[in-house]
């Protein structure tokens, strides 16, 4: 269940009966911001199992328990290991990084591929496009992804456009990939808990992904540094840097770079979400469909933030009939925004209630009060 | 307590081999250490660019074309320092290098498939006049963006050291970013050369300051001591160059690339003085700012292409009569690759869509179905007769 005025929103999709219900029977017992319980989640994969499932492995085939920043680690280090003209830099990047995704690296890869640069991310990323042009396959780091801005003009003047405006010369900086925190935190307040991806989906040229889990991580930034001839935005939720863990396949493995994934089917309602909220979606799903017998909610993961899978999206809604978009970032102009109207033209016929955006609210992440600006969850059903 | 002032230091000296008449200044010094057939070949071609200069800049009055920049004045840094450089070497540019373009072997053909955009441009018609492409002669494609060029061949020349590394390579490489003194204001300047220092990156940083940045003169850019200054500051090796001297932006040059490439790699940094003679764009009268006797010196004697004449003339190599002839001659074939350019067919209509990405997204597959569609649905709105294979190369 959602709280406050999300409630409504939320409780708008579903039938009508529901919200007539619920409309005069607001808990004072509800309380904010539970938890959530990364050893239940449905989004990871708690047994091995289920990872060797969901990859398609034999049922012997390795698996370990692993973090989100191991995961990214594994996939950094198979990929310098697989393909010398891999670059890994940033700041801080060579002693671990300050999340440890870089940790061990340096050493083993040594200080000309896997290496610190001095304090400016506009430098950065243009020293990046220009070792891509060059067929290099540069990993820039952005420490933050709050501070990203100082690089917004080589992104998306320089990185986005290069292959276009160099044209029949076939000159291109595909091989660069941006990776950056990204996120609430709890206590990260202005600069260390934005999430810009909306600014990214507005620039052509550009592919931006974000993972929800380390298995995912692994095989979208394997995908993004060895598989893709287009720049990347690489955004890892940083709150789930070490509480996202789950069983991971040992082996190197890519996934889609533009495919969103159905994490679970239902007939009544699609909610759409990614990253970390897809935790609180999930935990709200289940509480929704114990709450009421018969209740079907199917949840997607859209994954690929742009290009991104408009079929599978509209596929689902009009299955459903009902749509909710959920993200941190605020509701003017973000990802749902697109997602909604996209729906809208979509599935028009279908649509049995507006497309409904959970979102951060139109404000900057003021440090004590980020429980009341992102999207949550309440901790216990709501009394019948 | 002695703070360092700047104003009480000496200035950085000016490099120079050849003064205002043509003679090699310092008596005592070897003459330049270059072929007379291959100093005909420079002046021949500042000749062309100074002429293709001329007859563009008229050709977009008379609106044959949007735009264009001249970059009269500057005839001698482009020619002499591309000159210096390996055919491998990776090049960045900011707009003013048209020279640099033509000594690396951009034909007329290839300055006007660009200029009218027609199918022969490599940029396939997406970029302004001036913003030449063509990587195998080249480097990169000129971007209207400042500044953004710096860092990029910091990156290219980091990537070619580690791989001419690998290689072993008899032939190592650089790479040289051009940029006027007013985008050395940008931040990326600062950061690309702090990096490059840092990386010990093999790259040539090459400044053209020619006073202005469009009306700024350069006592509202800085007030230090040019930039020449600021690459001690970074810890780069630092040369300050008569630019309206050809003989010694080559030499300048060629001890840069020598230098950046000693010891696995190094930035140098060049600053080559000279005067912006012309307006900006086609888009600025520059008289609107600066008076007439203050450019008049720098087109008479301090003059890239009158200085070499010179020199080429004390030398027995040229006159008056073969300079006369050889004008006419760059102008009719000018002349005559415009009006070629002009009658060929535009690039075709999906240069639109392609290159965005390596392949087409979705989103862009309908989108082009779609432009299709309205394209058949109105005709007489949409005229494609201009563009290769017309709707059909949609």
């Amino acid at each position: 269940m959602y709280a406050g005025r999300r409630l409504n929103a939320c409780s708008r999709a579903l039938k009508p009966f529901l919200q007539r219900r619920y409309a005069s029977q607001a808990s004072s017992e509800a309380r904010l911001n539970k938890p959530i319980d990364f050893k239940k989640t449905a989004v990871l994969h708690q047994s091995q199992n289920s990872a060797r499932t969901a990859y398609g492995l034999s049922q012997d085939a390795p698996v370990d328990w692993v973090n989100l920043h191991g995961a990214i680690n594994a996939s950094l280090h198979h990929a310098l290991k697989s393909d010398e003209n891999v670059l890994l830099f940033g700041e801080d990047v060579a002693f671990g990084g300050v999340f440890r995704c870089s940790k061990g690296l340096s050493d083993e890869f040594g200080t000309s591929r896997v290496f610190n640069t001095p304090l400016c991310e506009q430098g950065i990323v243009g020293f990046a496009i220009g070792c891509a042009a060059e067929g290099m396959k540069p990993v820039a780091e952005i420490q933050f992804a709050d501070y990203v801005y100082p690089a917004f003009d080589q992104l998306v003047n320089e990185a986005a456009k290069f292959r276009y405006r160099e044209g029949a010369t076939g000159g291109h900086c595909g091989g660069l990939v941006v990776r950056m925190p990204c996120g609430s935190v709890g206590h990260g307040a202005l600069y260390h808990s934005q999430s810009p991806e909306s600014l990214f989906t507005h620039v052509p040229g550009l592919r931006v992904v974000m993972p929800r889990s380390p298995s995912q991580a692994k095989g979208l930034l394997t995908a993004s540094i060895l598989n893709s001839n287009d720049p990347v935005i690489f955004m890892e939720p940083k709150i789930l840097y070490r509480a996202a863990e789950e069983f991971v396949p040992r082996d190197p493995y890519t996934l889609p770079l533009d495919k969103a994934e159905v994490l679970k089917q239902g007939k009544d309602l699609t909610v759409i979400s990614y990253g970390q909220p897809l935790y609180l979606c999930s935990a709200a799903i289940e509480a929704l469909e114990k709450e009421i017998k018969g209740l079907s909610i199917e949840l997607v993961d859209l994954r690929a933030i742009y290009p991104w899978d408009r079929a599978t999206i509209l596929e689902s809604v009009n299955k459903t009939g009902r749509a909710v978009v959920v993200h941190e970032s605020m509701y003017n102009a973000g990802v749902g925004a697109e997602v909604a109207a996209s729906i809208q033209e979509g599935a028009f016929l279908r649509l049995e209630a507006p497309v409904a955006r959970v979102t951060g609210w139109s404000t900057h992440p003021g440090l004590i009060f980020e429980k009341f600006n992102i999207p949550d969850i309440t901790s216990k059903p709501m009394p019948p | 307590m002695d703070f360092l002032v700047p104003q009480s230091l000496p200035p950085i000296a000016t490099y120079r081999v050849m003064n205002a008449e043509g003679k090699v200044q310092d008596e005592n010094r070897a003459p330049p250490d270059v072929a007379d057939e291959q100093v005909l070949e420079w002046y021949k071609n500042m000749l062309t660019v100074n002429i293709l200069d001329t007859i563009m800049s008229e050709a977009q009055r008379q609106g044959r074309l949007s735009f264009y920049m001249v970059s009269a004045g500057e005839e001698g840094i482009m020619v002499g320092s591309a000159a210096a450089l390996g055919p491998d070497d990776i090049i960045t540019c900011q707009y003013r290098e048209t020279g640099v373009f033509k000594q690396r072997g951009y034909t007329l053909k290839d300055f006007m498939s660009q200029l009218l955009h027609n199918k022969n441009d490599p940029g396939k018609g997406r970029n302004m006049p001036c913003h030449y492409s063509g990587r195998l002669k080249t480097g990169h494609a000129v971007a209207s963006t400042l500044g953004t060029q710096i860092p990029h061949a910091m990156g290219a020349g980091y990537a070619m050291k580690l791989a001419d590394r690998e290689s072993g390579t008899q032939s190592p490489r650089v790479a040289v970013a051009y940029f006027g003194d007013g985008a050395a204001s940008e931040g990326d300047f600062h950061g690309a050369l702090n990096m490059a220092a840092v990386r010990e990156a093999p790259v040539i940083f090459i400044c053209r300051n020619n006073g202005f940045a469009i009306s700024t003169p350069t006592t509202e850019q800085y007030r230090g001591d040019g930039i020449a200054s600021r690459g001690i500051g970074y810890g780069i090796e630092t040369l300050r160059v008569d630019g309206t001297d050809i003989f010694a932006v080559y030499e300048a040059t060629k001890e840069a690339r020598r230098r950046a490439l000693r010891d696995g790699g190094r930035p140098v940094l060049l600053e080559m003085m000279s005067y912006r003679i012309s307006h900006h764009s086609t888009s600025d009268d520059s008289f609107a700012y600066r008076s007439q006797a203050e450019v008049d010196p720098w087109k008479t004697r301090d003059n890239p292409i009158a200085r070499l004449k010179k020199w080429l003339e004390n030398k027995g190599l040229w006159s008056d009569e073969l300079d006369k002839q050889t004008r006419t001659q760059i102008r009719r074939d000018i002349l005559t690759e415009l009006k070629a350019a002009e009658r060929e067919k535009k690039p075709p209509l999906s240069s639109v869509f392609d290159d965005v990405y390596a392949e087409y997204s979705e989103e862009q597959e309908a989108q082009r179905r779609e432009l299709r569609r309205l394209m058949e649905k109105y005709p007489e709105e949409y005229d494609a007769d201009d563009y290769e294979g017309g709707l059909k190369g949609l």
